[in-house]
Formats: structure tokens, C-alpha cells, sequence
């Protein structure tokens, strides 16, 4: 009985010690969203202040009023969806005439694109900085969007996932004479939702986080992303309009990835397990 | 059987229409531009006059006696020295304490977990005010406790480790989610023989969970390091490579060689430095998936 109890107390002790840890891990985002509610002249003096008047909506209004935010905001979730459903489609068409075709230099391709899965973007977006500005691509949203359907990622994901559906359920379809494609769309495809879902969170996350490329490809304020955006607002940051304004722009960032971790939550974390499993 | 096995197994070059959309913008973007890169590191190519011409090594060359140079693959030596152990000590702690049902454990795991879906520049926004001089809570904190406020960000000895720091409370939540992964896949009945003979938790740990935990751990640390080599937005907009050049990283010195002196044969070469060492780390890391998931089966 005795380790037993012991146990439970070194428990409960690790439980408390974990929350205090995580309000601790959780300050820096809660003070600046407490702070975000104060007026910019009262953050001259105290930025220790954080439930107690005065509060004010103006940094909120600000945001409405003067930013591009919303401008950033369109094009992030423009660049964004095109990405995802750009990526999905190429995966689950290249993933399927991968694990499920034959054709001849099969082999040979996969093995070209599983090479790209050693290359970073960051070794090669000044020669797709180039290639971009000699097609007329920069600032434009295509080109914000195009160099993340090349990524290789998604095929290998979906080349594994594919392999593990059983083929007995597709020779039953090729049996019926139907046509390989129509096989794909609507015997394969619909079993493959789950690594759909996957690939997509992390395709649009990944495309509404990134920096480099944004940086490089998009010089027009109105065509930065809101990534990128937020990153032109900080660099006079002495001099900017007021901290509570940071502070709001950056609450008014966050709101959108953080939705989605929310809604997707289980998910996402399954997904980052790696449970390549069904 | 046989029959049915024939027709999935025939090989027509019209099923390569599958894969042909993605192959070919995959050479396209990523294939030219990486033989492309290649190509102009061979060349002095000045983006201003944009003429270009054949210079053999010389970049390279020139990268190896370049002060500057040697001193941006050390910082990033460091700030993967620096990240990758406390990645792994911490999300390995933090995953063996919430490996539990419970709410307060979903909770907590989601807690530590959220700060990884923000963007860069949103972490690096609400780190550079926190850590404000005076008015910033991290100043407020040491203040409270009596401590002398530290030069996080403006001290040569100290702004790399901090940043090191903002980007494992950034993203410690992948590490930490592929150990809990790890620890569910530890066969409850070993745990349950040893409770059996009363063996002490401690030893529980160190001969039960850590042996079984042996490739995770080198799988996360190999991740980390390739992940963390690449490091650099969060350093452009903390420092922006300072002070004194302390935290500049291999990716911002090919950005500004490139967008800011226009030198495009020197930071290609640098690319294809970044390149060779991001080849073997994936490479072992694909080597250590491989081997895990053949395990598996």
C-alpha cells in the first residue's frame, strides 16, 4: 500500500508544479492580450496593470481604421487555400500513380522526389526568386502560392497512406471494367479523408506561418501576407504607433491560427504524432 | 486472385498522368532552381549590373577566409548546440508528466502545445515586448524578485541564448507530441510485470521507459538540429543578427548577401553549404524513420 501512496502524492505534486509551469509558459501571451485593452498613454507609465481600469477598445478600432491588416488578412487566406487545395490534389494524384500504378521510370521518379525531401526551402529561394521575377510573378498572389505546391512532402505522406489500403477493394473495381482514374476518385479517394485532413492542417498552417518567401517575393505592402506584415510593423518598434496598437495587431494575428487549432485540435495532434496508421 | 493481381499490376505509360501534374512543377520549382543555384554559385553575379561571369571556386573560396562567414555557421553551431538539448531534456519531461488521461493533462498538454500554430513574427512580436527594457514583463518579473535586470537581447554573451530560448517555447510542442506518441507505444504489460515485482519507479524509468524511448530520443534530436540549423526570422526581428554579429545565422547572411548586396554568386554558395548539411541530417533522419517503421511491421 505504502508506494502506492506515494506515488499518488508525487502526482499530485508533479500535477501542481506543471500548472504553475504552465501559467508561467502561458504569461508573455496573456499579459500582452491584457494589455491590448488599455489605452496607448496609460502603457507609458505601467505595463503592470492588468484587471484593473482603465480598459479601452481604441487599439481594437485602431486596427479597423488605419491598418492594412485586413488587406493581409485577404491575401494570407487567398495564398493559404490555394496552397492547401493546390497540394492536396498533386498529392493524392501523384500518392496514388506511386503506391497503386505502374508505369515505366516509376521507381526512378519517386526516387527523384523523395530527394527534395533533403532540401530545404531556404537553399533555394534566391534562384526561385529569379525564376519568379523573370515569369512577372512577384507581387502577385500566384506567386506567393506556387513554390509550395512543389513541396514533396505531401506525395510521401500520401504515398504511404495509399500503400496501406488494402488492393482487394480496387482489383473488385478494375474487375467491373471501370477506368483507372474513376477507380481513384471513387473507390481509393474517399478512404483516404483522414490523411486529407492531415496534410491539409499542416499545409495551411505551414503556408500561413511562413516568412522567407513572403519576404522575398512580395516588396508591395499590399500584397504582404499577414506574416509577413506583421513583421514590417515591428522593425521602427520604438517609434510605432503606441504599444497597445502592437499589442492588438498581434492578439488580432493570432486569432485566426488559434481558431483553427481549436476546431482541429484532435486532429492536429494525432497528426503530429505521425500515427501514419488508420 | 492471380487475374485480378495482373490488372493492378499492369504497367501503362498513361497511369504516369497521375504523378505528372506534381512532377513537373516539382522541376520546375524546385529541381531548376536548386541546379540553377548550383550554377550561379560558379559565377561572380552582381544583381545590380546583373552581368555575370565564370569565377570556378572563388566564391567558395572566398566564403572559407570570409570572418564573417565563419562567424555566422559558429552561431548557428551554437544555436543548435544551445536549442537542441533543451528541446529534447524539456518536451521528454513534459511528455513523461502528461502521459495521463485527465482534463488538467489535456489541458495542460494543449497549453504547451499552442504557442506552436503562431507565426514567427506574432512569438517574436509579443517576445520583444515582454522583454522591453523597464516596462517589459520579463524586466517587471526579475524586478519583483529582486533580481538586476539582464541585458537579454543587447549582450553579445547573452541575445543567442535568448532567442534559443523564445524558439524552444515556440515550438516545443512537436518534440513533445512525438515522445507521447513514443511512450503509448510502450506495451502496458511491461509495466504491469514490473509493478508486480515491486520494482522501484526510478529503476521502472531508467530500464523500461528510457531504453524504449532510445530512438525517439535520437529521432527528436536529429529533427531539432535540422529544423534549428535553418534557423532565421526570429533572429532577423530580435536582433537582426546582433550585437556585434553574435546571432547572425547562415539563412540571413545568404538573405542579405543576396537581397541587400546583391552579390548572388556568394550567397548561392553559401545556399549550397546549407544544402550539403541539411543532406546528410535528412538523410539520417529518413535512414532512422525507415528503420522504425520496418520495426514496425
Amino acid at each position: 500500500m505504502n508506494p502506492l501512496l506515494r506515488r499518488g502524492a508525487l502526482d499530485r505534486f508533479v500535477l501542481v508544479a506543471l500548472t504553475l509551469l504552465a501559467l508561467t509558459w502561458m504569461a508573455p501571451l496573456l499579459w500582452v492580450v491584457a494589455l491590448s485593452f488599455k489605452p496607448n498613454e496609460f502603457l507609458l507609465r505601467h505595463t503592470d496593470v492588468f484587471l484593473s481600469p482603465p480598459y479601452t477598445l481604441a487599439n481594437y478600432a485602431d486596427i479597423l481604421q488605419t491598418s492594412a491588416v485586413f488587406r493581409w488578412l485577404g491575401n494570407s487566406a487567398a495564398v493559404a487555400l490555394m496552397q492547401t487545395v493546390g497540394v492536396l490534389v498533386l498529392s493524392s494524384l501523384a500518392g496514388y500513380g506511386f503506391a497503386r500504378c505502374e508505369f515505366p521510370g516509376r521507381k526512378w521518379l519517386f526516387a527523384l522526389v523523395m530527394f527534395g525531401l533533403a532540401v530545404p526551402a531556404q537553399s533555394v529561394f534566391i534562384p526561385l526568386h529569379r525564376l519568379f521575377s523573370e515569369w512577372n510573378l512577384q507581387n502577385t498572389l500566384a506567386g506567393l502560392a506556387l513554390p509550395g505546391l512543389a513541396a514533396p512532402f505531401g506525395v510521401y505522406l500520401m504515398t504511404q497512406y495509399f500503400k496501406a489500403i488494402p488492393a482487394e477493394l480496387e482489383e473488385a473495381a478494375i474487375l467491373d471494367n471501370a477506368s483507372r482514374f474513376k477507380t481513384f476518385l471513387r473507390v481509393i479517394l474517399p478512404l483516404t479523408l483522414p490523411a486529407q485532413a492531415t496534410l491539409g492542417i499542416f499545409t495551411f498552417l505551414g503556408s500561413w506561418n511562413d516568412y522567407l518567401w513572403p519576404l522575398v517575393i512580395a516588396t508591395q505592402p499590399d500584397m504582404y501576407t499577414l506574416t509577413r506584415g506583421l513583421a514590417s510593423t515591428q522593425t521602427n518598434f520604438a517609434q510605432s504607433e503606441g504599444l497597445g496598437f502592437l499589442m492588438a495587431q498581434a492578439v488580432f494575428a493570432g486569432v485566426p491560427a488559434l481558431m483553427l487549432y481549436l476546431f482541429f485540435q484532435r486532429h492536429l495532434v494525432t497528426a503530429v504524432a505521425g500515427t501514419g496508421k488508420s | 486472385m492471380s487475374a485480378s493481381t495482373v490488372g493492378l499490376r499492369t504497367s501503362r505509360p498513361a497511369y504516369a498522368l497521375f504523378v505528372l501534374p506534381f512532377v513537373v512543377l516539382y522541376m520546375l520549382m524546385l529541381l531548376w532552381p536548386l541546379a540553377k543555384g548550383v550554377w550561379i554559385s560558379f559565377h561572380d553575379h552582381d544583381l545590380l549590373s546583373d552581368d555575370s561571369f565564370w569565377v570556378g571556386l572563388a566564391n567558395y573560396r572566398e566564403l572559407w577566409d570570409d570572418e564573417v562567414f565563419r562567424q555566422v555557421v559558429w552561431n548557428t553551431i551554437r544555436f543548435v548546440g544551445i536549442s537542441t538539448p533543451i528541446f529534447v531534456i524539456l518536451s521528454l519531461m513534459l511528455a513523461l508528466a502528461l502521459n495521463r488521461p485527465g482534463r488538467l493533462a489535456t489541458f495542460l498538454r494543449a497549453t504547451f502545445f499552442c504557442a506552436s500554430v503562431f507565426s514567427v513574427t506574432l512569438i517574436t512580436l509579443v517576445w520583444k515586448l515582454a522583454l522591453m527594457p523597464e516596462r517589459g514583463l520579463v524586466a517587471q518579473a526579475f524586478g519583483a524578485l529582486g533580481l538586476p535586470e539582464l541585458p537579454l537581447l543587447t549582450s553579445d554573451s547573452l541575445a543567442l541564448t535568448t532567442i534559443a530560448l523564445v524558439t524552444v517555447w515556440w515550438i516545443i510542442g512537436l518534440p513533445m507530441i512525438l515522445f507521447l506518441s513514443a511512450l503509448q507505444q510502450i506495451p502496458v504489460d511491461i509495466y504491469e510485470a514490473a509493478a508486480l515485482d515491486n520494482t522501484p519507479r526510478w529503476r521502472v524509468f531508467t530500464h523500461i521507459t528510457l531504453p524504449s524511448l532510445k530512438r525517439a530520443i535520437v529521432l527528436v534530436a536529429l529533427i531539432e538540429v535540422i529544423r534549428q540549423f535553418q534557423v532565421f526570422p526570429q533572429i532577423m526581428l530580435m536582433t537582426n543578427g546582433g550585437p556585434n554579429n553574435t546571432t547572425r545565422s547562415i539563412v540571413q547572411f545568404t538573405y542579405e548577401q543576396a537581397f541587400m548586396q546583391l552579390s548572388l554568386g556568394y550567397a548561392t554558395a553559401a545556399s549550397q553549404i546549407l544544402l550539403a548539411i541539411m543532406l546528410v541530417g535528412v538523410s539520417a533522419q529518413l535512414w532512422l524513420e525507415r528503420d522504425r517503421q520496418g520495426g514496425a511491421r
